[in-house]
Parts: C-alpha cells; structure tokens; sequence
C-alpha cells in the first residue's frame, strides 16, 4: 500500500447522502471523510454508482438527500466559483478541447482565473507538462498524441490552478497495463510533490493496491456503501462475499 | 421546455456581463465561428441566391407577359428579395450549415465531456460556447443576405435582358421601387434570424445525449427547429408589417 498522506483535517466529507439523479436514487445513506492527503478510491462493480458519487463531489449533480461538504463548503449557487478553484478533474476520456493543442488546453484556466503574465503563464504550463513528462508534446493536437498521454495532459490541466483535491475519473480505463503502471507512479510522484488529495474512481486492482492509502466500495445490489479501509485490510478481513470475491479476483 | 427557458435566461445573463465586462467575451472564438459562418458559407448562399432571383424571374415574366408589362418583374423582385425571400433564404442556409454545425460541435464536446470539464474549471459553457457562435451568427447574416440579394437581382436582371428589356431599365427600376426602409428592414430581419439559428443551434447542441445518435439527433434538431423558428418569426413580422402599414 501507499504511504498514507496527513491524516488529520477532512477535504471531503458525506453525511448520510443518497447519490443518483432525480427520480433515480443509486446508492442510499453515504457517509465517509476523506483527509487532506490522501489517494482515495471510489470502486465496485459498473454502473455501482461511484462515478455518480465524483459527480457529486465536483458539483455537477446536487445530492438526492444528506449533506455533502468540500473543504467545508457544501455546493450551493452561491459556493460553487469558491468550491470550483479548490478542486481539478481529469475526465475518463480526458476531455481536453479538441480545437487547442495540449499546452493551450493547460493554459486555459490560467488565462481566465490567474493574474500571471503571458510567459508566466506559458512557463507554468510548460512546468506542468514536465511533470507529467510531456514537455515534447506541448504544441500538438489532443488528435495526434495517445490515450495515456491526453489522460496525462488532463491531469496536468487538473493540477494548473494548484487545486486542493484531484479527481480522476477511471484514469486505467482503455491503457495497456504498462502505461497505466506509469500513471500510478505519476499520480504517486504528484502526491509526494505537491501534497495534494487524489480522489480517484477506479476498478483496476493492481491500481488500487499500488496508490491507495483507502477505498469506499459500493455495491448496486444493495444500494449502499459495503465497504471501506484500507484495500489491502479490507482484502484481508472483510467479512463480506461480495468484498471478498471483488478482491479476490484473479487468485 | 423548463430545460430551454433556462437555457435562454443563461444566455441573456451572460450576454448582459459580457457587456459589462467585454474582456470576458471569447473574440477568437467568435472570428473563428464568424469566418466558418460567413465567408466559407458565401458561395452556397450567392449561388442559391442567383437562382432564386433566375426562377423568380421566370415565373413573375409568365405571369406578367399576359399583360406585355414584363419590366415589372424587376419591381416584384425587389422587393420579393429585399424584404422576404433574401433574408428568409439566406437564414435556411445558415441553419442547415452552420445551425447543424453549431450544434454537432457543442454535442460532441457534450459527449466527450468538454462540457463538464469547463463547468468544474469554473467556466461556464454559454459564455465560452453559445455567446461566441450566437454573435457570429448574428454578424454573419448581414454579409450572407447582401450578397445573396445582389447575386438575386443579378439573376433576374439576367433574365430579363433576355426578355428583351434592357439592363438600365431594370436597374432604374430596381432603384425606384427600392427604399432605405426596405433595406434596413430587410438586413434587421436577417440579424434577428441570426440570433434564431445561433440560439436554436447551440440549444440543441447543449441538449445532446450520449448516445450513438445523440449528435446527429442534435443537428437535425438545429436545422428543424432553426428552419420552424425563422418560418414562424417571419409570417409574425409579416402580419405586423401589414397591420401597421409598413
């Protein structure tokens, strides 16, 4: 397992939420804390939930019941600029804006929300493509570079407003296990850098044992949250079958 | 409909602060919708013009050659062109071609999750997306309907020196029975219709869902909805024109 962040303050905190859509409630009664620091995961089976439950936490969709706080803000009109410069989101599939190349893409929110000169911003774009080991591929079209890299450009994009926590929507979804390795150790290097919360949505086990510091796991069936820890300790105790045979997998 | 009420008061509200805050507003982005919107549209929408204004032509002669008075073809066509047909016309075209295109653009930036990405940026999709496309829409319709009107009246004049009247007479003609008021009315109406097609594209584009027909289904809609919107805002304008003598 990963080394465990700062354990002390919670970022985010769910109280008692039903995650879902109007009319479509997914999973009942959630409640769990995530401390500054830590890599987070978000897992269970497809169509679990635990993307639903991202997009609450990043404000897309309200929560159906409960309370959601984010660094001590719950997502309100009146919250939601404030709540939107604490968090970065890379998207599944990236999402970068097709018309921009990779370092437009990246200086895009410096443009709008920092006061920083062209070439300081030009030079804080091109710092975060260094640490995602990019810098090659500042002035290409998110068309012309690999799935990895456009999900590595995302992160940077994520990261250019120094967010307190990263959201990272299936971050191994379509790599070849190499590449999907060298972005743990990305994320990994950027905890241990920049000190920043990862909350990351996920199924891929070498993954989850490889960053996580604890996961939540949710299970359709059940409409509920049935597990959360450490993943190593809840594959090692966990009572539940469900829990049990998702960890197991494989063995 | 709640969803395009709010989709309408979004876009007011941002078109309100862009006013108020004019560095806001994306102007690359709009010369980029602008240029696509215009110039690349010029030549479909000149040449449906210059047919339209040979058609008109042949059908307004068939009908006047009853009476040997032909040279007012040139009279109904000015005004057939400057105050309905150019704009109207011109405004279908944009629908089809940049009505479809605003909203395929938006849809696919929906489904690949451009959208949200802005929204947790902080941006919000109206100001970066729809008010850019929406101004050039409106700003491209002008240009398009001039040229589509000239390319019209060239056409019947055409026509009509091949009925033997000469182009000088046509010409006077169409300076005679042509007033500022026409034309203003006439290039007003095309902008309003921008505004239409830009709206009506860029709604439905938003609207997309993530399915494998979700763009497409949100292009068709564009240039429906834009070609049923402009139909119905025209005949509302045309009985308000009647109505107050205009």
């Amino acid at each position: 397992m990963a080394e465990t962040g700062d354990m002390t303050e919670p970022v985010i905190k769910l109280e008692h939420v039903d995650a879902g859509y109007p009319g479509a409630t997914i999973l009942k009664d959630v409640s769990f804390e995530i401390v500054r620091g830590e890599i987070f995961i978000l897992l269970g089976g497809s169509g679990c939930g635990k993307s639903t439950v991202m997009k609450h936490m990043i404000g897309l969709n309200p929560v159906l019941a409960g309370k959601l706080t984010l660094c001590g803000l719950e997502w309100t009109p009146k919250t939601s600029a404030q709540l939107y410069r604490k968090i970065g989101v890379m998207y599944q599939s990236g999402a970068l804006f097709g018309s921009m190349t990779c370092l437009e893409n990246i200086l895009l929110p410096l443009e709008e929300f920092t006061p920083l000169k062209k070439n300081e911003r030009i030079e804080k774009a091109m710092a975060l493509l260094k640490d995602v080991e990019l810098s090659d591929a500042a002035e290409k079209m998110p068309s012309e570079i690999s799935g990895g890299m456009r999900k590595r450009v995302a992160i940077a994009r994520a990261m250019a407003l120094d967010p307190e926590v990263v959201f990272l929507d299936e971050p191994s979804a379509g790599l070849d296990p190499i590449t999907s390795s060298a972005l743990d150790d990305l994320i990994l290097k950027l905890r241990a850098d920049k000190s920043m919360t990862f909350v990351v949505v996920t199924h891929e086990l070498p993954s989850i044992f490889k960053i996580a510091d604890r996961a939540a796991m949710f299970d359709k069936a059940r409409q509920g949250m049935i597990a959360l820890g450490a993943p190593q300790v809840l594959k090692d105790t966990a009572d539940d079958a469900f829990v049990k045979k998702f960890f197991n997998r494989g063995e | 409909m709640n969803g395009q009420f709010a989709f309408l008061g979004e876009t007011f509200v941002a078109a309100l602060t862009t006013i108020v805050r004019p560095r806001q507003f994306r102007f690359g982005d709009c010369a980029l919708a602008f240029q696509r919107a215009s110039f690349e549209g010029l030549p479909v929408s000149t040449g449906i013009g210059l047919l339209l204004g040979i058609i008109l032509a042949f059908q307004c002669a068939a009908a006047l050659k009853m009476f040997a008075v032909e040279v007012y073809v040139s009279d109904m066509l000015a005004i057939a062109i400057l105050r309905e047909l150019g704009p109207l016309v011109t405004a279908i075209i944009l629908a089809g071609r940049s009505g479809s295109a605003f909203a395929a653009e938006i849809g696919t930036m929906k489904v690949n999750e451009e959208l949200d990405a802005l929204t947790t940026m902080g941006l919000t999709p109206v100001r970066f997306l729809v008010l850019p496309r929406v101004v050039a829409a409106i700003l491209a319709m002008p240009i398009l309907t001039v040229f589509s009107e000239i390319a019209s009246l060239a056409g019947g004049a055409a026509v009509l020196s091949m009925m033997n009247v000469p182009l000088t007479v046509t010409w006077d003609h169409y300076v005679s029975i042509t007033t500022l008021f026409m034309i203003l009315f006439g290039l007003s109406k095309s902008m309003l219709f921008g505004l239409i097609v830009g709206l009506i594209g860029c709604s439905a584009g938003m609207r997309t869902r993530s399915t494998a027909d979700g763009v497409g289904v949100s292009a068709t809609a564009a240039v429906v909805g834009g070609i049923v919107w402009i139909a119905i805002t025209d005949g509302l304008l045309a009985w308000m024109c009647y109505v107050w003598g205009l």
